[in-house]
Formats: structure tokens, C-alpha cells, sequence
């Protein structure tokens, strides 16, 4: 093929290089791109109107499955709103394992999106590393919520779920040991060269683009626009908590790559405050079934930036209008802009690099004997690791010792 | 005087007509409304003088007799200021906001679709979120629309 001539491809709404249905349609010339038309839609459930049909208890578990990585930041966003239409003042309790839950949120989050960029530019190691380690947080939430992911933590009036001091400890313990991670991740991203130069100079958005586009969360940080709705709208506990929102000048993936590991920082910050000062009290108060005549537009920091939901009531026992606009909707226009005049084979760490949601759950696994069919057998999560683990020994795989070494380069790094 | 309150006085003084629309419901939280003929007016003098850099979002209502727009804008100590305009079922006609927002464009497309208003000023570009195939004159969001008139297509 020659450079000089122009071709329109299409990638997308189902590519191998896409973890979720989104079509693009790019204008290339060579490798260059020089204008992309992006359609979305592919994932539309028409929540907002099944909303309308439903209580406004049922829907604080309908928009809990807007999103299955920040299904708390949905929850929590809704039943803000619905609060203040009803003037429910939560406890204080509930305000601090919202603000738990959430932080424990993000991390998982910020942590499984770290094991994707390492995955779209070809460093699976490190996709390895983040999503065992992520496993880490993912136990304490289903310590405190039961849950993977759909924590079902949020109702109307506070929260469903108290918690107590040996979840505290197990908490504690699990945030050392994923800071001691963490500072490792940081020192590979600012000191390993390949990563660098993979990452620099790769899908810039300057600090005016970023304004212009409207540009939300970690994507907008990491071009200098310093914002989030913890600080400066703030909801739940965040009010009562310190910690610093993280920015970064570089302007590109690199840049993205910084702020979200420096914000696993914060987030831990976040997480020992919370749970070392957590007010005794009630987790919540009762909520009338039916919500006053009103309307509410409740802001919240996702791990992906900031998600608006407005509610608006009519005095019944169902919402007239819930309208949601999750984060990926406004950084999804910023993409456009970042791939102009790039190379196409920066496409998918561009697009992952705003950190687009997909959801997983997978927690126990049930076993019928063939030979027997009233035989059934439920392994938990901790059976099913040892079942892995005991299945791959016997093959002559043995991670023990490798693990072993890995603790002891920690300790020492 | 809070920082709300001096937004709201310099609203209620340069637009006296609409002033008794202009309430504090709590801190950090204004609500005005406006009739479509004076929104472009309003809404230049809020984003260009009093300054919002950041548009949330464009949220659409079907009050049965006619639609209601709230556009959510918001400055970065938090304040968000909620535009309220309206316009009539017979001929839902608004004027795009592009120019001031550019990332209203997805927002402005949403309304087209789920509402089925009409942008004034939106350059041609994909449709969003419904399919292409989609039946004409099917607006899921209007409070009459049910989703069985789909299965009779």
C-alpha cells in the first residue's frame, strides 16, 4: 500500500482490540490517523426509563448495574439525591462506609485498569502482578459487603451493612500490603524506560483541551485541571478526611498512568482515616416509601471520573425522571481528539487510557459428579485458590518459592 | 455573604424578570428558570461572565404539556448553577450550546433521540445511543411512549 493514499477502516463495535462494544471508524493515511467518527450506544438498557417504572428502593439496585466496576459510585450518587429530595440526614456511620466502600472501590478499579494498559502495550507481567494483587482488595470488599462487585451496600437512609473490629484489622493489614505494592508499581512506572517511552507523548490532551471537552477524573488530571468532586463538592465522609488530589503536567497516557497510582496512595490515606475514626452509631435511619415532591442533582467521584444523577419526584412512590451521566460519556469525546494525526497502533492504549468500564464476577464454582447426579459439591473462594494451586503442583508447577522471593524483593526495595 | 448568594444577587439584578425563579435549595446548589426566548441571553451571560467552566450535563424532562431542559453547570468550588427552559411539545426546537461547551454535542444527540427534540446548530454526526435501525417517531423517554408499540413494527 502506498503512503499517500487513504483508507477508512473500521474498528469496532466488536474487535479484538475493544473490551467493550463501541464502533470507530478511522480515516488513515499510511499509519497515521486523521480523523475518527466514534458511535456508541451498543451498550444502551434504556435504564433511565426502567427506572421510572420501578420504587425508588429498586432502583438503588437497578442503577447499582449502570456499571459493574463502580457500581457503588452509582448507588451512592442516587441515593444522595433521593436523600435531600426527602431531607434524610444519614448517620454519621454510614457517611464513613460509604466513603470505606468507595475508596475500596477505586483502588480495585485503578488497579485492574493499570493491569489493562500493561496488557494493551504488550507488558503482561505487570498485568500479572496487579490483578493477583488486586485480588487483595477484592477479598476485603467481599469481607464487608459479601459481594465481588454489586456490593449492595447503599439503601435509602444509609447503609444495609455495619461492620466490625476484626474486619477493621483485616482491613488495615490488607491497605499496608497493598501500599507496600503500590510503591513498587510507581517505581516501575517512573523508572522503568520501556514503559516510558511506550507511554510518552501518546495520547496527548493539552490542559485547554481538557477544559474545552470537558474531560472528567483521572483523564482530565493528568492534563493539570485539577478537579474532583471529593474536594470540591463534597459528599459523604470526604469533608472529614485529608488528602491531596493528585495532578500530573504530562498531558498524556504516561501522565493517566501517574495520577491513578498516586491516587491509590491518597485512596489508602482515605481508607486508614475512615476506619481508624469511624463514629459508633446507627448505619441508618428509615426512609418514607414514598419521597416528597423535589428534585436533586447529586455529583460523585467514580474512579473514572465525575458521575451526575438528578432525580426529580412527584411526591410518589416512584422517580418521574432519574437522569444518569456516567464519566465515560464526557471523557469519550476528549478520545477523538487524542487519536488525530497519532499512529493507529496507539489506538488501544488511548481508548483504554480513559479507563472505559467493563464488568466481571466470579466467586465460587459448583460441581456436579457425573456419576452421581445428587452429588453436588460449592467451593469457596479460598477452596477453589488451594484446588489451583494443588492442581498446578501436581503438573510440577509450583509458584510457593517464586512468591517467597517476590515478598522478600518488596521488604528490601 | 456566601459565594451563592452573590451569584444570585448579580442574576436577580441583571434579569429582574426571572428573579423570583431564583433559588438557593442548598449550598452549593442554584436553580433558575427561564422561557426560551431569554435563555441564549441568560445562559451567555452565566458561562462568559459569571463563569462556569464546566457543563455536568443536559438533563430532558416530558412534563406532558411541554419538555423541560436543565443544564447543569458547574464552577470548580463546587457551585452548580441548574438552567431551566422549556419548550413546547408541538415544536420541541432548542438552539445548540456547542459554542460554548463542545463536549455538549453527545448530550444535545441524547435529547434528539430519547426526546426526539431538535437541536438548532448541530452539525450533522452520528446518532446516540439508539440503533440505526431504530422505528421513526419512537421516543423512549416521552411519558407516553410504552415499549410495546415497538413489537407491533
Amino acid at each position: 500500500m502506498h503512503d499517500s493514499h487513504k483508507f477508512k477502516i473500521p474498528i469496532g463495535p466488536q474487535h479484538p482490540a475493544l473490551k467493550e462494544p463501541e464502533s470507530f471508524s478511522v480515516a488513515l493515511k499510511g499509519e497515521k490517523i486523521l480523523g475518527v467518527d466514534i458511535r456508541l450506544g451498543y451498550n444502551h438498557r434504556g435504564i433511565e426509563k426502567a427506572c421510572e417504572e420501578r420504587t425508588f428502593l429498586q432502583d438503588v439496585y437497578l442503577v447499582e448495574r449502570v456499571c459493574g466496576i463502580c457500581s457503588h459510585s452509582h448507588s451512592t450518587c442516587f441515593v444522595q439525591a433521593v436523600e435531600e429530595i426527602a431531607g434524610l440526614e444519614i448517620p454519621s456511620r454510614a457517611k464513613y462506609l460509604r466513603t470505606l466502600i468507595a475508596e475500596l472501590e477505586r483502588v480495585h478499579s485503578h488497579l485492574l485498569w493499570l493491569g489493562v494498559a500493561g496488557h494493551e502495550i504488550g507488558f503482561d507481567t505487570l498485568l500479572m502482578y496487579t490483578w493477583r494483587d488486586r485480588e487483595i482488595v477484592m477479598d476485603i470488599l467481599a469481607q464487608f459487603t459479601g459481594n465481588r462487585v454489586n456490593y449492595g451496600m447503599n439503601t435509602i437512609g444509609g447503609v444495609r451493612r455495619d461492620i466490625d473490629v476484626s474486619q477493621v484489622k483485616d482491613a488495615l493489614k490488607a491497605v499496608d500490603t497493598l501500599q507496600e505494592r503500590t510503591k513498587y508499581y510507581i517505581e516501575i512506572a517512573t523508572s522503568e524506560v520501556t514503559i516510558i517511552k511506550r507511554l510518552s507523548g501518546v495520547g496527548v490532551l493539552s490542559y485547554e483541551d481538557a477544559l474545552r471537552l470537558d474531560a472528567v477524573g483521572p483523564t482530565a488530571r493528568a492534563s493539570g485541571v485539577k478537579r474532583d468532586v471529593r474536594k470540591d463538592d463534597p459528599y459523604a465522609a470526604y469533608a472529614d478526611v485529608s488528602f491531596d488530589v493528585i495532578t500530573d503536567n504530562h498531558s498524556d497516557v504516561y501522565g493517566r498512568t501517574v495520577v491513578r497510582l498516586k491516587e491509590l496512595l491518597e485512596s489508602f490515606k482515605i481508607i486508614r482515616q475512615v476506619l481508624e475514626n469511624l463514629p459508633a452509631g446507627p448505619i441508618a435511619i428509615k426512609a418514607p416509601r414514598k419521597i416528597p415532591a423535589g428534585e436533586a442533582i447529586s455529583r460523585y467521584e467514580a474512579p473514572r471520573g465525575e458521575d451526575v444523577h438528578f432525580v426529580k419526584s412527584n411526591g410518589g412512590e416512584k422517580p418521574e425522571r432519574v437522569k444518569i451521566r456516567a464519566p465515560t460519556l464526557a471523557n469519550v469525546q476528549a478520545v477523538k481528539h487524542m487519536l488525530k494525526d497519532r499512529f493507529l497502533a496507539d489506538m488501544p492504549i488511548v481508548i483504554a487510557a480513559i479507563d472505559p468500564c467493563f464488568s466481571c464476577t466470579d466467586r465460587s464454582i459448583e460441581i456436579s459428579y457425573l456419576d452421581d447426579a445428587r452429588k453436588k459439591e460449592v467451593l469457596t473462594w479460598p477452596e477453589l485458590h488451594a484446588y489451583s494451586i494443588d492442581w498446578h503442583r501436581k503438573r510440577g508447577i509450583d509458584f510457593s518459592s517464586l512468591n517467597k522471593k517476590l515478598k522478600e524483593g518488596f521488604k528490601t526495595s | 455573604m456566601t459565594q451563592e448568594e452573590i451569584i444570585v444577587n448579580d442574576l436577580k439584578e441583571k434579569f429582574a424578570n426571572i428573579a423570583a425563579s431564583i433559588i438557593i435549595q442548598r449550598p452549593r446548589r442554584i436553580f433558575l428558570e427561564v422561557s426560551q426566548a431569554q435563555f441564549l441571553e441568560v445562559f451567555d451571560y452565566c458561562v462568559k461572565k459569571i463563569g462556569f467552566p464546566h457543563l455536568c450535563t443536559i438533563t430532558g424532562l416530558d412534563e406532558i404539556e411541554k419538555f423541560i431542559l436543565i443544564y447543569h453547570l458547574a464552577q470548580d468550588n463546587g457551585n452548580i448553577l441548574n438552567i431551566k427552559t422549556s419548550v413546547s411539545k408541538e415544536n420541541p426546537v432548542l438552539k445548540t450550546i456547542i459554542n460554548y461547551y463542545a463536549g455538549a454535542e453527545i448530550y444535545e444527540r441524547e435529547l434528539m433521540d430519547l426526546f426526539g427534540m431538535k437541536v438548532e446548530g448541530l452539525p450533522e454526526g452520528n446518532r446516540y445511543p439508539l440503533p440505526d435501525d431504530w422505528p421513526k417517531g419512537q421516543f423512549p423517554l416521552r411519558k407516553d411512549w410504552d415499549p410495546k408499540s415497538l413489537e407491533n413494527k
